[in-house]
């Protein structure tokens, strides 16, 4: 019993909340309910997405640049850019069901104390939405992923 | 003690085309009836303006209305509207002269109680109401109306739906006017509020455009003036985030005596 018992402590023990490039965060229970919204079901959205190389590229492009954006940019100050790119594509990648699990934070606590507005949450809701136009992914596409994210603005939003 | 931080004014933030157009007694919303969105582009951190034009040319008679709008942190809409309603001909036949026009003020307040168009799970819920002065007493008196001034009360639920582009809004409308006021309020028939459906779906081709459908159902209060519901199917296109152009084809029905009362309507709003 021991015996068996051992491997898995050992993979919880070893669950990064942070993985190497990264700064370290106050740990936190790995749940893929973090994600805050269910997966779709079949891959139709995964493909429409152009996958997990798809979806990497948006979520790149996203935060770079909402990082340079005159509106949103100061969020991202001082922000873990390697860790967000990395948790916001496996949330991603989780809801458009593509193949991955969440291991981020949940909403809230991801974004405490950033002093996030609805406005600030609309602008990166534009970004989104012009960089999913960039690269090609259909309106109604576009869309059916907004309305995953949309009910998180409660968490999100703290001011 | 506390200190009180006076939060400053956000400038912008509203989603395209989330603050709907103007609709013809000026409140925000579809073009025939109100939505359950507050005037202008700001958020719960900022104060937004409107300002809208609007003609119908219908069949034997043309419409215009002008107006603007204030909306308080995405919770309160303050709305004023002239509206100008030229007869022609038809002035002419009904014995009040070629080009006869009424003419209406509308005051408008509207508060969204609830929910929200784009993010919650709750659908935008607002409650309203529309004080209305028809500029024409004496006359509107003269084909039976009871009163040249009237209130309107509403509540409407809009939400915009993600997940299949579609927009949809319902209005309820306790109201007594003829022809949106424009005939008076109150007439021979009934001088007692009645209750009126309006709605509106939308279907969002683009981020900037959407193209759908309304309805509006309508009391019918005067005996020598049958009055139907109205329809319209339109198309919005949000030209930039300050400039939103509507065209839509509607079907007024009978309007002061003259059936088939079809014809389009344009729209121009800008928002900050």
């Amino acid at each position: 019993m021991t015996v068996s018992l051992f491997p898995l402590l050992l993979l919880a023990q070893a669950t990064p909340y942070a993985v190497p490039g990264e700064t370290a965060v106050t740990p936190y229970v790995v749940d893929d309910a973090n994600a805050a919204a269910r997966p779709f079901v079949g891959d139709d959205i995964a493909r429409a997405f152009g996958g997990q190389d798809g979806i990497r590229r948006i979520v790149d492009r996203l935060i770079d640049k909402s990082h340079n954006d005159p509106v949103i940019g100061e969020i991202f100050v001082s922000h873990d850019m390697v860790r967000l790119k990395r948790t916001l594509f496996e949330q991603f990648c989780y809801i458009l069901n593509a193949g991955c699990s969440y291991s981020g934070r949940d909403m809230k606590a991801s974004h405490k104390d950033l002093g996030i507005q609805h406005a600030d949450m609309n602008r990166m809701v534009e970004i989104l939405q012009a960089v999913m136009r960039e690269q090609g992914i259909s309106f109604p596409a576009q869309n059916r992923l907004l309305s995953r994210l949309a009910p998180m603005r409660h968490d999100v939003v703290e001011r | 003690m506390t200190p009180i931080h006076a939060k400053e004014l956000r400038n912008g933030g509203k989603l395209l085309l989330t603050n709907g157009i103007t609709s013809l007694e000026g409140a925000s919303g579809g073009g025939l009836t109100p939505w359950a969105v507050i005037a202008g582009n700001e958020t719960r951190d900022g104060i937004g303006l409107s300002a809208h034009a609007t003609l119908v040319e219908l069949r034997d008679y043309d419409y215009r209305s002008v107006g603007a709008a204030v909306g308080l942190f995405d919770r309160v809409e303050l709305s004023i509207a002239r509206q100008r309603f030229n007869t022609r001909e038809i002035g002419a036949l009904l014995g009040l002269g070629r080009d006869y026009a009424f003419e209406q003020d509308i005051v408008g307040a509207k508060v969204r109680v609830a929910g929200d168009l784009v993010y919650d799970r709750l659908p935008a819920i607002a409650v309203g109401a529309q004080y209305k002065h028809n500029r024409n007493g004496p006359v509107v008196r003269a084909i039976g109306a009871q009163h040249d001034s009237g209130v309107d009360y509403y509540a409407s639920a809009s939400k915009l739906l993600l997940g299949q582009s579609i927009l949809a809004s319902g209005t309820v409308r306790l109201t007594k006017a003829n022809q949106m006021g424009i005939l008076g309020y109150g007439g021979d028939k009934s001088d007692a509020y009645s209750v009126q459906f309006e709605g509106s779906l939308g279907w969002q081709v683009s981020r900037r455009m959407a193209v759908g459908a309304e309805y509006r159902s309508k009391p019918d209060k005067l005996s020598i003036a049958r009055e139907d519901d109205w329809y319209d199917i339109f198309a919005v296109y949000a030209i930039n985030r300050h400039l939103t152009a509507t065209a839509a084809y509607t079907d007024l029905g009978s309007i002061a005596t003259v059936k088939d009362q079809r014809g389009v309507l344009f729209s121009l709003q800008t928002a900050f």
